[in-house]
């Protein structure tokens, strides 16, 4: 998209998020990121459509009844929850230009999320000693596949979170700072959504 | 313009797209009321929901996904172009793969 003067004087603000010279008066780099996320829900529309259609074929392994831990899992779903809104305050914080607490917040941000991860890699493990392999059914291969993708979004997450951190420390963001912490928040905000999804019709509603 | 925590922040009104959203207290009641949501869901599994079991874990599962977009990704308060951006990969996501489920007879299955 070309980045073309139109709305540099419209209505004297300054370029503080709003007035984007840009030809739709938006930032550029906030409109390659919720196509990216809209594009992302094709992604994993197709992970999770995936696993509806195969989370009856257990072959000779366990059911899905049979190794859920619904209240381990209900607990991590709430971290990953709670981490969108210490995520959001860390956002709130940055639009303040409150550096110690943009800090503070995202450092909790990436702590929740890596809480989430250790979850999520305790409890492959513990199936993958119930008997559930990736290539054991068509069941596992479609949950492995779908949890397995979410949990690497959720780790780049945690990536950006820190290089996030360590680049404010060292006021080497380049552009507006805020603007690039609410982009690392909109993806982080989107692997919440999807986890949303993925913890009702995968863990909530038996097969 | 206001930069209390305590309010709602709404700079250059009738400027599409470019307010600031919640307060971080705003954000906390969210965040509370998504708490209690989840803790219903949840609770499906211990209590007999009956025939409302699946619809009231998809409402919840709904309105929980909009609650997080409109808030925390702020698309309540931003243009409205990434909102549009946003939930046509969704609806386009959601469409194609009900068609693809309802080509292999899920929901008949179900």
């Amino acid at each position: 998209m070309a980045d073309v003067a139109v709305h540099a004087p419209a209505a004297g603000h300054d370029d503080h998020a709003h007035g984007h010279h840009t030809s739709t008066g938006l930032s550029n780099n906030k409109l390659a990121m919720w196509l990216l996320l809209g594009s992302e829900c094709l992604l994993f529309g197709g992970l999770i459509s995936t696993y509806m259609l195969y989370r009856g074929r257990v072959g000779t392994g366990p059911t899905p009844d049979q190794i859920y831990d619904i209240p381990f899992t209900s607990v991590s779903s709430f971290v990953l929850l709670m981490s969108s809104l210490t995520m959001v305050l860390a956002v709130s914080a940055s639009a303040r230009d409150d550096q110690r607490n943009t800090n503070l917040w995202l450092t909790v941000t990436a702590l929740l999320g890596a809480t989430f991860v250790g979850g999520q890699v305790y409890e492959f493990t513990a199936f993958y000693k119930e008997g559930l392999g990736f290539t054991t059914s068509l069941f596992g291969s479609s949950f492995y596949t779908l949890t397995g993708f979410h949990g690497t979004h959720v780790l780049v997450g945690i990536i950006m979170l820190m290089t996030l951190v360590v680049m404010n420390n060292k006021n080497k963001i380049v552009g507006q700072k805020s603007e690039v912490v609410e982009m690392v928040g909109l993806y982080w905000h989107f692997v919440d959504v999807v986890w949303i999804v993925i913890f009702t019709l995968v863990y909530l509603i038996p097969s | 313009m206001s930069t209390t925590t305590s309010e709602t922040h709404v700079e250059h009104e009738g400027h599409e797209g470019h307010d600031h959203g919640l307060s971080d207290v705003g954000y906390i009641k969210v965040a509370l009321l998504l708490a209690v949501l989840t803790a219903v869901e949840v609770s499906t599994y211990y209590v007999d929901f009956g025939p409302f079991f699946i619809p009231v874990l998809l409402i919840l599962m709904v309105v929980k996904f909009f609650i997080v977009a409109s808030y925390f990704m702020h698309l309540k308060f931003d243009s409205k172009i990434f909102t549009w951006m946003f939930y046509m990969g969704l609806f386009l996501a959601v469409g194609v793969y009900a068609a693809f489920l309802a080509t292999f007879k899920f929901f008949l299955a179900s």
